[in-house]
């Protein structure tokens, strides 16, 4: 049968079993509106800013392992969506993009909301299509799909001039995809991998290493055999929360910039490392010649073979997908006679233990203030550890990070890599969406939440019951602790000045609003929110104390050793 | 050190965009890039040269594989192998100087391929390090114009790329 372009791409959509695409309309995607409002499986969320479309549909993404699907229009549109794609390809997280373009004859001329959508996203997404033909949508879209969410996953942009919506053709959907310049490798090389359980079983201070590659492959119940297996100590990036559980004794929190004195102790003073889908960030090993000072062999696992001896060299690379691996791993550890050297864990164990003594995330409570963390250990609490978080970048996200003890994958939604404030709102919408069953909660502060604050209509809109959890110090609070710690405490433009009445503002849109100042005041405002307000959406605005800095902190630069802790000031 | 960088790319349009933007996005030098269809005509042949430590190249051709339009990628420069790059060079070519230009010419067995009463165009083919050789030796004053293709690279004998 004879199609539109328009009604093809929705076709695609559906073939590819979209539930909910993300977008906001315009001249150039007119024809592709109406195709959506034909048809009832593909649903639309109108939200109030092209960024926030794609944020959103990252955020169904992270919480969901689907690939998420944003629809904008051409110039405007596409501009607004360069953040959400940005922040996704630093993350690698599946999505497709589609752009409206002006009609082909006019491109090149300057048109009415034209702009080089493919030239501007071109060094933030994994691949981009600008499509010349209508015969050629179905295939591009299959292809879209495939390379978003295979290898390692990134947003793929497909650009469609408004003529290919209203020209016709044929349509037939391809069953599979074959590239000669695209092949993902999947399995490990054996040979490597058994040098790597060789390693492993001679450690004497073994120390595991993964982040967010394990929650995209979701290998979480391959890494927690492993680690129990081993009985090595083991920590979480970021952007790997919840891949190993947080409440395991075998798990020492976070490494890194703000991660805990046991995590990183162990990093750097490790024999054997092995790295499970992290690519040693800069906020995780600090400052590379300090880290790669200490004799260390290193085995690195990742699917993307430019993570690998990229910053730091690597041992033992294994190039291959972390769920395939790991049980190749386990399957040589079960075939194996011997056994970890029980001795030297032991006596690794014993230092780590003494690491663990320091505390490193003990806080001072205030009398009449509401300390951050404290929030986030009370929705621990009432949320049983059972939400899905998300947050926004700042202080606010490390405590979240810090605090809420995440035990399972695909729990924890943020920006790791851009570090783009105004991502937890719409996260959070992809996630409510994506997880309906779920408790929402959204950790941000009062500089943030203002990056996206207009998507509070799209959640009245769409009845989406996300908490949101303010930890409002009216600080642009991260840039103010820099400020304070390295800038003799000149506070330029980081004071938060005219705030408005979150309450009020919650109200106006239609929801429910909740101030706090006290501390007895947070379990109850929680539990009002959560239990009484179970399906609303409740903006809960906390007044936290001014001055709480993040510790531990390793300043920019300097080494995983030189941490500087809360009780050192 | 320099290298010789070979990709075989598929011949679509802004595929040579993603190459060079690449090497701008990540802080990579490029010293020459040739690009032109092969035989094959949905395939290109792109060669640059760069260089950088072997941590550097290392990244340069991972990063490359990445593209999705790249299909293949050979460092030329890590085993036996063939450069060669076409000069264009217009010079003064009056009195005195048209004989001497001339020898110059021949001895790196250029051609002349233009002649007006006071120029030659001469064309000159060999390895990047042969036509600088060729401009040092000829007095500056003379040349008024120069146009250099860039490098194009071939591995020798059985070192073939090819889909
Ligand atoms: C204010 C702020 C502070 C921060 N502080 C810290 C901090 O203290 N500690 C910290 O850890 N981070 C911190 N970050 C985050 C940091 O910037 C990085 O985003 C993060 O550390 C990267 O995490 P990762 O190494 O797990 O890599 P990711 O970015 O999650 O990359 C995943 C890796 O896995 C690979 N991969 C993907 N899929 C697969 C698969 N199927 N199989 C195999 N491999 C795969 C990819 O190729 C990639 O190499 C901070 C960020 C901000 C904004
Ligand atoms: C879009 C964007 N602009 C600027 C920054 C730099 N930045 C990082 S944290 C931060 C402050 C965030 O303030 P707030 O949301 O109030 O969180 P807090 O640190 O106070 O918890 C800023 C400005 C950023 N990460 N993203
Ligand atoms: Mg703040």
């Amino acid at each position: 049968m004879m199609m539109t372009g328009a009604e093809i791409v929705i076709r695609c959509l559906q073939e590819e079993k979209v539930e909910y695409v993300f977008g906001y309309p315009g001249g150039s995607v007119l024809h592709i509106y109406d195709e959506l409002f034909k048809q009832d499986k593909v649903k639309h969320i109108l939200v109030r800013h092209e960024q926030a479309a794609v944020h959103a549909a990252d955020g169904l993404a992270r919480s969901s392992h689907k690939v998420g699907v944003a629809l904008v229009t051409s110039g405007p549109g596409a501009t607004n969506a360069v953040t959400g794609i940005a922040t996704a390809y630093m993350d690698s997280i599946p999505l497709v993009v589609i752009s409206g373009q002006v009609p082909s004859a006019y491109i090149g001329q300057d048109a009415f909301q034209e702009c080089d959508t493919v030239g501007i996203t071109r060094p933030c997404v994994k691949h981009n299509f600008l499509i010349k033909d209508v015969r050629d949508i179905a295939a591009t879209m299959k292809k879209a799909f495939y390379i978003a969410s295979t290898g390692r996953p990134g947003p793929v942009v497909v650009d469609i001039p408004k003529d290919i919506t209203a020209n016709k053709c044929e349509f037939d959907y391809p069953k599979t995809v074959q590239m000669r310049s695209y092949n993902p490798v999947v399995k490990g090389h054996l040979g490597q991998i058994k040098k790597a359980v060789q390693l492993l079983l001679e450690a004497k201070r073994p120390m595991i290493y993964t982040g967010g590659g394990v929650i995209l492959s979701d290998a979480s119940e391959q890494l927690t055999k492993l680690a129990r297996r081993l009985g090595f100590p083991i920590c979480n990036t970021l952007m790997g929360l919840g891949a190993y559980p947080a409440t395991d004794p075998q798990y020492l929190g976070m490494p890194g910039m703000h991660g805990t004195v046991e995590a990183n102790m162990a990093m750097q003073h490790s024999d054997v490392l092995l790295a499970i889908g992290a690519r040693f960030d800069d906020r995780v090993i600090g400052n590379p010649d300090n880290f790669t000072s200490l004799p260390r062999k290193i085995i690195h696992i990742d699917i993307d073979p430019s993570s690998i001896s990229k910053r730091v060299r690597v041992d033992v690379p294994i190039v291959g997908n972390v769920v395939d691996v790991l049980e190749e791993m386990l399957k040589l550890l079960d075939a194996e006679k011997a056994k970890p050297d029980a001795a030297a864990l032991a006596d690794w164990w014993k230092d780590i233990e003494g690491w663990r003594a320091k505390h490193c995330m003990k806080y001072k409570h205030k009398k009449n203030v509401i300390m951050p963390q404290y929030v986030i250990e009370k929705l621990h609490e009432v949320t049983g550890g059972n939400a899905i978080v998300t947050s926004d970048v700042g202080q606010h996200q490390m405590w979240a990070a810090q605090y809420y003890k995440f035990d399972k994958p695909r729990r924890w939604l943020n920006s790791g890599g851009l570090g783009t404030m105004g991502v937890g709102l719409p996260y959070a919408m992809g996630a409510a969406l994506a997880n309906p069953d779920m408790q929402i909660a959204c950790v941000t502060g009062e500089g943030s939440i203002q990056m996206c604050i207009q998507e509070l209509s799209t959640a009245k809109q769409f009845r989406l019951p996300i908490k949101i959890i303010n930890l409002n110090n009216r600080y642009l609070g991260m840039v103010r602790q820099w400020q304070e710690m390295f800038y003799g405490s000149r506070y330029s433009e980081s004071y938060m000045d005219s705030l408005p009445d979150f309450v009020k503002l919650a109200e106006a849109y239609g929801h429910v609003g909740i101030r706090v100042e006290r501390p007895e005041d947070v379990e109850g405002a929680l539990k009002r929110a959560f239990i009484d307000h179970k399906d609303d959406l409740v903006f809960i605005d906390f007044l936290t104390d001014q001055k709480a800095n993040v510790f531990p902190m390793v300043a920019a630069g300097k080494g995983l050793s030189e941490m500087i802790l809360a009780e050192d000031l | 050190m320099r290298h010789i960088i070979s990709i075989l790319l598929e011949n679509e349009a802004g595929a040579l965009s993603r190459v060079a933007g690449l090497f701008s996005a990540r802080g990579y030098n490029i010293e020459t890039l040739t690009v032109a269809p092969t035989e094959d005509l949905s395939l290109s042949r792109l060669t640059i040269v760069t260089s950088g430590s072997d941590e550097v190249i290392e990244q340069i051709t991972k990063q490359l594989n990445k593209l999705i339009d790249v299909i293949k990628v050979v460092d030329l420069s890590e085993a036996a192998h063939i450069e060669r790059e076409l000069m264009l060079i217009k010079v003064r070519a009056a009195g005195k100087d048209r004989e001497e230009v001339k020898r110059l010419a021949d001895i790196f067995r250029g051609r002349i391929i233009d002649v007006t009463e006071s120029t030659y165009v001469i064309e000159l083919t060999g390895t990047s390090a042969k036509l600088d050789a060729f401009i040092q030796a000829i007095d500056t004053s003379l040349i008024l114009e120069t146009v250099r293709t860039g490098v194009s690279g071939i591995g020798r004998g059985d070192r073939i790329l090819k889909v």
